[in-house]
């Protein structure tokens, strides 16, 4: 039988959700406060869940591993987040931001749940301003427009460089009101180390207390897991220090599928690496496309002269210059999506166009926009980003152009989830970048932002209310029941195994090799030998880091060591799954390069026939071979297309 | 280069915590402050030593986490910036350089350098929202808010909530982190209902709490990474007495929970 039932309302696409919302089951008030709900993570995802599902009068328990639930890594998100509000009056509407999100993942999202997002895309800005979020204005006072790659509308909202913060800072506001009024309990500095399961349903986890080791256990009729992606898989990346998989792939050995874990973003916009001590990668918001160009020197003899100092960047004539987007992609210049402008900028320094110390960056350029907007409108626009350039590289961007590479930043895959957002383990729901569910091979600039409070604000509270309704009559759970007795001694176990390797290596050590692997072969460009030699290089680091590990302190008090290994030694599990998936798909599609099929102009070949589907990978015991289930995907209101941004 | 670093050490909130030595050699200009202590606390784990604990996360200064007291400043000597976004360029070869927790009453020091900034999170849930639930809101382009408006708003709300104000201030006042709640929102039409309720209720936590008095020093504004202005301080002021003299009415929360 199929695991996967992706539960797509029937009806015409555009009617889907309402005739969803008109025929599920709801909970009436009296009984919302007798079911509890346990979310961990409180990002835009997790915050705007909780929030919305406190206010309906559910009991819920949100757990962060931060010391406040302000700080998740949406925080972090900088240029903007997109609706279908058409204030523009430039053509945008719901189906445009469907057809332009489905297009950007390369045709691997599914239709239904792309439309949804596209349909309430709008509330969110509505809920976000309601809550006090200054987005940007225009001097009438309406509010003010971005264009983002991969569109050719201004569909893009946003509050200066730090839309990522104001959005998370609106959740966790109506969050703090949420636990004023006792609806939502607060667990920061805990960390979720499994999820409990009784008789097949997610009832509970088991978290371990940052600051004094204590093992905790927590029930709840229904659990959402909103823990954020797994780009720290590659040790080096965009994402916060602390991001980890650990809780989706606890949930995945616990018998929730695994969709297409090797759907990674790599961000075009990024401070190039500059050091070996070098601890994470900064993000340059892809916003400065609007008005940076990107190219590098057209002559080799330039890129030497830059590199050796004999010559600056605005000697070189315009003549001399590739601005090689614009050159390839006339249509979309330099905003096509990010995976198109990521792998255009490997080929150039691969070419040996690339410049900088390393050879890996390419230039992004202001001059043109300063002349002709002016200094001061840039500063406006892009202050901020400008500021954080200047401090990281110790040059001035407003002089010289800024240097950017790739890097790290997203995981379209994530736990497989139906329409509903619940995974292949009924309680078990999962929202935001933890998911795989809506942004295909690839993600557009501004749509995590949207996906997270979507999932969260309008999703989860209709579809938990289905989940729930016939849970009305189960009363409270006990945490002394056998099944929580079981996962608590395995977490303990886990964590007493690894103290007592009593190694000669950090755990940074292991994290590093892991990176470097993935990076190598499962990175922006990916091919057969390669992939095979990740799985048996990362297997090998497995090995050495469960002999050789070193752990100093206790495990009954507050261990930044401890946290990192059992971290990593998740990490190291779901490495080798993400290069099994990306050995699997024969095939190129968005993020996932496969060097073998290409155009001969280097675009991604994709091929529609085989792999028109999502790969939901299946725990099948440990060092068993997972077992791969597929979601076929349909496209009844869309023309499947070559991608094309010329 | 070569540093010294005299690094508070206190292996939890009941132990009594000492500063400890330790030489450094080899830091490359380029390497961020957190980076730097990343190399130190790998050779100490390799000798056998306990890490030295700090709080840290996003790494590029937006989610307030990292914190520390360097040389006598939050978030250390350059302007500006948080501690994760420092760099190394910023000292001299040779320098001897001294790492402390925040120190304010209303902060306990978890272990090392790590404190406990949980009572931020209480003075919000305070008060510091706009009371909307989820769903059923107008089209947000109802509200016409000018852009200056929205510009000094947003000015208040990057307040990142790392404590640098309070961990500044000789008194310990959080009237800095809070006044920039208070005006984002008392700045927005949409936060204007509960302007008065709001002010109150956070002031009134913000005591209750222990944070001292603001006699008007600027430390924290000077120190702010985030560069927040005082005269968000006189705005406050000025919405808190107007809040008192209009403090009369009653109000039944609605919506939330039944
Ligand atoms: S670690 Fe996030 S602000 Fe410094």
């Amino acid at each position: 039988m199929n695991k996967l039932n992706s539960k797509i309302p029937e009806g015409p696409l555009a009617q889907k959700w309402s005739n969803y919302k008109d025929h599920i089951n709801l909970v009436n008030p009296a009984n919302k406060r007798k079911l509890d709900i346990i979310v961990v993570g409180t990002g835009l995802a997790g915050a705007s869940a909780a929030a919305s599902l406190g206010a309906l009068g559910f009991k819920v328990k949100a757990f962060c591993y931060q010391d406040s639930s302000r700080r998740a890594h949406s925080i972090a998100a900088q240029g903007g987040i997109n609706a279908s509000k058409n204030y523009q009056n430039d053509g945008d509407s719901v189906y445009r931001l469907f057809y332009d999100t489905i297009k950007g993942g390369d045709y691997r999202a599914r239709e239904a749940n792309v439309y949804r997002l596209a349909e309430v895309s709008g509330n969110i800005i509505d809920q976000s301003v309601a809550l006090g979020v200054p987005f940007a204005r225009e001097y009438g006072g309406l509010l003010d427009n971005r264009s983002f790659g991969g569109a050719q509308v201004s569909r893009t909202f946003y509050a200066r460089g730090q839309t990522g913060q104001q959005l998370l800072l609106g959740a966790y506001s109506a969050l703090s009101r949420q636990v004023k009024l006792g609806n939502v309990e607060l667990f920061e500095r805990h960390e979720m180390l499994d999820v409990v399961l009784v008789e097949g349903r997610a009832r509970g986890i088991i978290a371990r207390n940052l600051v004094d080791g204590n093992i905790e256990r927590y029930s709840a009729h229904a659990v959402i897991l909103a823990t954020g992606g797994y780009g720290n898989v590659f040790f080096l990346s965009t994402n916060a220090m602390g991001s980890n998989t650990t809780a989706i792939w606890k949930a995945f050995k616990r018998g929730a599928l695994f969709g297409n874990p090797c759907f990674t973003q790599i961000h075009p916009t990024c401070i190039p690496v500059h050091g070996d001590y070098q601890s994470k990668l900064t993000l340059m918001s892809e916003s400065l496309r609007n008005d940076g160009r990107i190219w590098v020197p057209k002559r080799k003899e330039d890129v030497e002269a830059l590199r050796h100092g004999k010559m600056k960047p605005k000697d070189i004539s315009e003549e001399n210059r590739d601005y090689y987007l614009e050159r390839r992609y006339p249509a979309f210049g330099n905003l096509v999506p990010r995976d198109v402008a990521s792998r255009a900028a490997k080929e150039r320094c691969d070419a040996g166009f690339g410049v900088g110390e390393t050879g890996l960056a390419v230039f992004l350029d202001f001059a043109a926009s300063i002349k002709r907007l002016g200094k001061s409108t840039i500063e406006e626009r892009y202050g901020n980003l400008f500021q954080m350039y200047y401090k990281i590289v110790n040059e001035d961007p407003y002089e010289n152009p800024m240097m950017i590479y790739p890097a790290v930043h997203y995981t379209m895959g994530g736990l497989w989830v139906d329409y509903e957002l619940q995974s292949t383990i009924p309680g078990l729901f999962v929202a935001g970048e933890a998911n795989f569910s809506d942004h295909g091979a690839n993600r557009l600039g501004a749509s995590a932002l949207m996906q997270g409070l979507a999932d969260g604000y309008f999703v989860l509270p209709y579809t938990m209310q289905n989940y729930l309704a016939d849970q009305i009559n189960v009363p409270r759970f006990k945490t002394d029941l056998p099944e929580f007795d079981a996962a608590e001694s395995a977490v303990n176990a886990q964590i007493q195994k690894l103290m007592n390797i009593k190694g000669n290596k950090t755990a940074d050590h292991f994290h590093k090799q892991l990176g470097k692997i993935m990076w190598e072969y499962v990175g922006m460009g990916r091919n057969k030998a390669g992939l095979e030699k990740a799985v048996e290089q990362i297997r090998q680091v497995k090995a050495d880091f469960w002999k050789d590990l070193k752990i100093p302190g206790e495990t009954t008090e507050l261990n930044p060591e401890l946290e990192k290994a059992g971290r990593i030694a998740d990490f190291l599990e779901l490495g080798e799954l993400m290069a099994m998936d990306a050995l699997n798909r024969e095939e190129s599609c968005g993020g996932h390069f496969r060097e073998e099929y290409q155009t001969p102009e280097g675009e991604a070949m994709r091929n529609d026939e085989k792999y028109m589907y999502v790969a939901a990978w299946e725990f099948k015991g440990e060092n068993s071979v997972p077992e791969m289930h597929k979601e076929a995907l349909k496209y009844e209101s869309i023309e499947v297309k070559q991608r094309n941004y010329k | 280069m070569n540093f010294t670093l005299k690094i508070w050490r206190q292996k939890n909130a009941k132990a009594k915590g000492k500063f400890v030595t330790y030489k450094l050699n080899d830091i490359s200009s380029n390497c961020s402050f957190l980076e730097m202590l990343d190399i130190l606390n790998e050779q100490l784990v390799l000798k056998g030593d306990e890490p030295v604990a700090f709080d840290h996360d996003c790494r590029e200064g937006i989610c307030g986490t990292c914190s520390l007291y360097i040389n006598g400043h939050p978030h250390g000597p350059d302007t500006a910036v948080t501690t994760c976004q420092l760099h190394m360029r910023k000292f001299r070869d040779g320098d001897t350089i001294v790492v402390e927790p925040w120190r304010a009453k209303p902060f306990p020091v978890i272990k090392d350098l790590i404190v406990n900034r949980n009572a931020f999170d209480q003075i919000i849930q305070a008060g510091g929202f706009i009371s909307v639930n989820t769903g059923g809101i107008p089209d947000a382009n109802a509200i016409l808010i000018p852009k200056e408006d929205a510009d000094y708003s947003m000015d208040a709300a990057a307040c990142i909530g790392c404590g640098a104000c309070v961990a500044a201030c000789k008194n310990a006042s959080a009237m800095l982190f809070v006044a920039a709640k208070v005006s984002h929102l008392a700045l927005l039409p949409q936060g204007k209902a509960e302007a008065s309720d709001r002010v109150q209720a956070m002031v009134r936590k913000m005591d209750e709490l222990g944070f001292g008095n603001c006699t008007n020093t600027g430390a924290c504004e000077a120190e702010c990474p985030k560069q927040i202005s005082i005269t968000n301080i006189a705005r406050m002021n000025r919405e808190f007495l107007g809040a008192k003299v209009g403090s009369q009415k009653k109000r039944v929360s609605s919506g939330g929970g039944f």
